[in-house]
């Protein structure tokens, strides 16, 4: 059952990405398929055991931060003209240097996942053992972390300002 | 334990969605009626019987699903056909973790009335919840008419802001019953508290008047009780994710007609409009089990209960008598909650758009964060040393 449940989500996740990549042209379908690919990506983490950040993966990613993507696109209601060949060469070039990178670190991963399954603690995956490591051993990441979104909060509020005076 | 678990779930079917939910419509069409000084749905009628209106419901669903259904020219078909359908799963799975009774035990088995007891309960109801927006935006985007653009952009700025709001209003309650499983949050509920407790150190159990006072004037434990504010606001921002008025500006029939779903008729209206009417209820059960107990009774813990009942005919009896008055408890605040949302949507003028963001961002939300700092603290002055 969890196998079968596994493909499923796996196969959703792969044709949302997929989805994403072939609507340039059309940047709300494009968005919806991405929000397709979190949602499998939360299924997958649930059958993972990993049962918050399962959660979180659809509370946060697909329900606010894609909505707030689909908000600002069907707002601005993009055209094939934004997307001219000189603005998308240098993006082409970034993404090109990061998908070969994860690609890298995919291929370093394989030989793991092939060794015999890790152990996991009775209360892996609940919020109380999450809670516990983040605001004990990582709470110096939590904090600067929480730093970062700030920051990028006030620059922002910055930008936003500027343009209305 | 499937079976079990389908009884369950069947159960919550049939009182919420087939029960409740075409009462709902009828109680929304009699009270305006009554509020505003009408009769009142009464004119379907089968062989001359009318039923005080109670036909009305079955009558819409034969209108509804007998209507030509319309998709506009240049919609995206694909996208506009399914989003009725995201819009209305959402509230119908809600049901799956919300408890309506309490774990009972007859001899060795044990029965736990909720169709998931799942650690993150609430997390659930929140994560489905934000899902829903969906719906509504890919109608309004998909059905390629200004009006519904503009609805589905309204809706997602106004469900994405209280979204926020409302995860935030709920901290407190975490942090006063140290959980996030909704069973375990209706069982810390299931018990009341001595309101004049404090003066006991000091006037003493004299076995007079005073100290009958101390020992019996008690209040039921509830979410309400620990977090009046939270309530307030929790009640506020979930209402407003409902979209129903006074919020109803991704509607705004007078502004833009009726917003994301302008362009929809027969049954794929039918679904939004059925969406929008289950979650009365969902919220009345999400609301009851978090601030109003559950499916406890107020002073009498299942433990009084169980305890003056046994003792004539036997545990079994008391036991099965608690899951009755646990059940109808339970589903008695559940309609109060209801009546409560409709008699507010009818009372309540509707928000302009401005004013429903500024009453998100500028009250509830500074609000909810020094409504969790005060209960942070007083939870750390009132622990033990």
């Amino acid at each position: 059952m969890t196998d079968v449940l596994f493909y499923l989500f796996a196969g959703l996740a792969v044709a949302g990405a997929l989805g994403m990549l072939l609507n340039v042209r059309n940047t709300v379908a494009g968005a919806l398929s991405l929000v397709a690919t979190m949602v499998s990506l939360g299924a997958i983490y649930v059958l993972l055991d990993a049962y918050l950040i399962g959660v979180l993966q659809i509370l946060v990613y697909a329900g606010a931060i894609l909505v707030v993507f689909l908000f600002v696109v069907m707002l601005l209601n993009l055209r094939e003209d934004v997307f001219s060949p000189e603005r998308l060469r240098g993006t082409k070039r970034i993404g090109a240097v990061i998908g070969a990178l994860v690609c890298v670190e995919l291929i370093l991963l394989v030989p793991r996942a092939l060794g015999p399954a890790a152990e996991i603690p009775a209360d892996f995956g609940s919020y109380r053992a999450l809670g516990t490591a983040l605001f004990t051993d990582w709470v110096l990441a939590f904090e600067l972390t929480s730093l970062l979104l700030l920051a990028a909060m006030v620059g922002a509020v910055i930008l936003a300002k500027r343009s209305i005076d | 334990m499937p079976v079990e678990a389908i009884v369950k779930v069947l159960f919550m079917f049939a009182v919420m969605v087939i029960g409740l939910a075409p009462i709902i419509t009828w109680v929304e069409r009699k009270q305006s009626a009554v509020m505003q000084d009408r009769i009142g749905a009464n004119r379907a009628d089968l062989a001359g019987i009318t039923l005080i209106g109670l036909l009305h419901p079955a009558a819409d669903v034969i209108k509804l699903i007998t209507k030509e259904d319309v998709v506009p020219a240049g919609a995206n078909r694909v996208m506009h056909m399914l989003s009725p359908v995201i819009a209305a799963v959402p509230a119908l799975i809600a049901f799956a973790v919300i408890p309506f009774g309490g774990v009972y035990q007859f001899g060795d088995t044990t029965l736990n009335l909720v169709g998931a007891d799942i650690d993150w309960g609430l997390l659930y109801i929140f994560a489905i919840g934000s899902i829903a927006t969906y719906g509504t935006v890919i109608a309004g985007w998909s059905s390629n008419n200004n009006w519904s653009m503009l609805g589905g952009l309204r809706a997602s700025a106004q469900m994405i802001s209280y979204e926020v709001t409302m995860g935030l209003t709920v901290v407190g309650i975490f942090m006063v019953f140290q959980t996030l499983r909704l069973s375990d949050m209706a069982l810390a509920q299931d018990s009341s508290f001595r309101l004049l407790g404090f003066l006991a150190p000091y006037l003493g159990n004299d076995g007079g008047v005073i100290g009958w006072l101390i020992e019996h004037v008690r209040i039921p434990g509830w979410g309400l009780v620990y977090q009046p504010l939270g309530f307030l606001m929790f009640l506020t921002a979930i209402m407003a994710e409902n979209k129903r008025p006074p919020f109803d500006i991704p509607e705004g029939e007078s502004e833009i007609i009726a917003g994301y779903f302008l362009e929809y008729s027969g049954m794929r209206f039918g679904l939004f409009y059925t969406a929008e009417f289950l979650e009365v209820p969902v919220i009345g059960t999400i609301v009851t089990s978090l601030f109003l107990g559950g499916w406890s009774i107020p002073w009498i813990s299942t433990a009084d209960v169980i305890g003056a009942v046994s003792g004539v005919f036997g545990h079994g009896f008391a036991t099965g008598l608690c899951i009755v008055l646990h059940v109808l408890s339970f589903l008695l605040k559940v309609v109060l909650m209801i009546w409560l949302q409709m008699a507010l949507r009818w009372t309540l003028p509707r928000f302009r758009y401005d004013q429903v963001m500024d009453l998100c961002w500028k009250m509830i939300l500074p609000l909810s964060i020094a409504n969790v700092f005060v209960t942070g603290l007083v939870i750390l002055l009132m622990a033990p040393r």
